[in-house]
């Protein structure tokens, strides 16, 4: 279970979001890192950028294919993981810890409603 | 379309090294193992690595002699674009299979044996090619030689792994020849810009081989790194590189296009180009930054014209750098070096370098 942790929320595009009073932490899951197999780039928004909730707000590259990453909530980009510009592969091996990808400040945070706990996302990868 | 997609003897080994199963031309292939595209690819450019590339269609054409011709010749000759009267029983030659157009239909290997040629085929054209071949006015059998597996062992390593694993002797066998040796073919060739080896061998046998090469520790590789290493290498993928509009002159095959061995398919329109200059011409271009160029970026030039596309891309894990295989379109100053890709939308700033980003040192 481990793989999916339960203080995340999840999204049926393959994100989670970890929240922290008004900020949320976002990045892709272990299945989707699985999935897409080694990383090789990740392509953030600026710093100040506003993303609806689903809105496509980046895209991961591994050696097959790019995968656009959707921001699962609505809000403004705080932070960006500038570590993954060096060490892409940090989504791989520790996608949910030093393989994060952006911070956002909420606009909304009941849409954190609409987001999956653990075990329902679990069941959707069934 | 629901169709059953194929498997490999060697299915049941790759589920049990976790290997990532994908469809790929109508088999189910592993694109990669737990360890990763980038560390099989390495592997390979290193040492050592082993695939399962029994997807290929094999295609057996008898040699019929009569009338003091070998009637087996006769249709390859006709047919593809390189001359098979040269070749040596045991050796191989890279050959094409172009339309009247001169548009390849599949690119391939063609081998003579004592009693017979054979023809190895894109997995994606098999069919294609069978039905070209039987097409052709001939006495000659044609036949998809259905039994076999095929193991591909490839990366410096290579030769001196196989030759300790199935205790054979492979220092006589030369580039594009083939030792048949205890019910085994080995053949030297391979796709990956390696030196290495490519088995046939009969599909009952397959577990047990690769077994062999496993416990000696060579890494298993997918179709993954096999894409990525034949890209570096330059060398043409059938739906990327080649389509049937697309001659073997212009994707950079001008020696295994032989205009004096006599009439061919597509021989007046490919002759014609030569004369008349090339359409397109593949290239290689390495690109500044971190995005990828995937199949249908444009390449442009500075004032935002297209100059040509690309044809297959990725993250090259020899150079550590995007690299990307495209046609750029003639009238293109070749001496052109600076271009951007276009991706998402965004010029990213490259360079045109050869086909072949990556050579072997011999």
């Amino acid at each position: 279970m481990s793989n999916y942790p339960d203080n995340l929320k999840y999204s049926k595009e393959h994100e989670w979001a970890k929240l922290d009073g008004k900020i949320a932490t976002i990045g892709i899951t272990h299945y989707a890192q699985d999935s897409l197999g080694d990383v090789v780039y990740v392509e953030m928004p600026a710093v100040g950028k506003e993303f609806k909730a689903m809105q496509e707000f980046g895209v991961v590259e591994s050696v097959k294919s790019v995968s656009s990453l959707y921001c699962p909530v609505s809000g403004k980009v705080l932070e960006r993981n500038e570590n993954l510009d060096k060490k892409p592969e940090l989504v791989n091996t520790s996608p949910y810890d030093a393989g994060w990808i952006i911070k956002v400040e909420l606009s909304d945070p009941s849409e954190l409603n609409n987001l999956l706990s653990s075990a329902d996302y679990q069941k959707l990868l069934k | 379309m629901s169709e059953q997609l194929k498997r490999t003897p060697l299915y049941q080994k790759h589920l049990a090294l976790g290997a990532k199963m994908v469809p790929f031309a109508g088999w189910e292939m592993p694109v990669s193992y737990p360890s990763g595209i980038i560390a099989e690819h390495t592997a390979v450019r290193n040492s050592v690595g082993v695939f399962d590339i029994g997807h290929m269609g094999l295609i057996k054409v008898q040699v019929a002699r009569g009338k003091g011709q070998e009637e087996g010749l006769d249709l390859i000759q006709k047919l593809t674009t390189n001359d098979a009267s040269k070749l040596a029983v045991n050796q191989c030659q890279y050959s094409v299979l172009c339309n009247e157009n001169g548009g390849a239909l599949d690119d391939l290997l063609v081998y003579r044996f004592a009693d017979h040629y054979m023809i190895i085929a894109n997995a994606s054209n098999a069919d294609k090619v069978l039905a070209r071949l039987r097409s052709f006015p001939s006495a000659t059998k044609v036949s998809p030689w259905e039994d076999h597996a095929m193991l591909s062992i490839q990366g410096p390593q290579a030769v001196r792994l196989v030759e300790k694993a199935l205790a054979v002797s492979l220092s006589n066998l030369k580039r594009n020849h083939t030792l048949e040796e205890k019910n085994l073919i080995f053949s030297r060739t391979g796709y990956t810009g390696e030196d290495g080896i490519e088995l046939i061998i009969d599909k009952i046998e397959a577990p047990k081989i690769w077994d062999l090469f496993i416990e000696a520790k060579i890494q298993p590789c997918g179709l993954g790194a096999r894409d990525t290493l034949r890209l570096e290498a330059g060398l043409p993928l059938y739906g990327h590189e080649y389509d049937e509009e697309t001659t073997p002159l212009e994707a950079g095959y001008p020696w295994a296009v032989k205009f004096d061995k006599g009439d061919f398919s597509g021989r007046a329109a490919l002759l014609k180009e030569k004369e008349g200059g090339l359409k397109k011409q593949l290239v290689g271009i390495e690109l500044e930054g971190r995005a990828i160029p995937r199949q249908g970026n444009s390449i442009l030039d500075i004032r935002n014209s297209i100059l040509g596309v690309v044809t297959s891309g990725t993250f090259s894990p020899t150079f550590k750098k995007p690299v990307a295989l495209a046609y750029l379109l003639a009238p293109c100053p070749l001496s052109l070096a600076s271009v951007f890709v276009e991706i998402r939308g965004e010029r990213v700033p490259g360079r045109v370098v050869d086909k072949s980003l990556y050579k072997r040192v011999k």
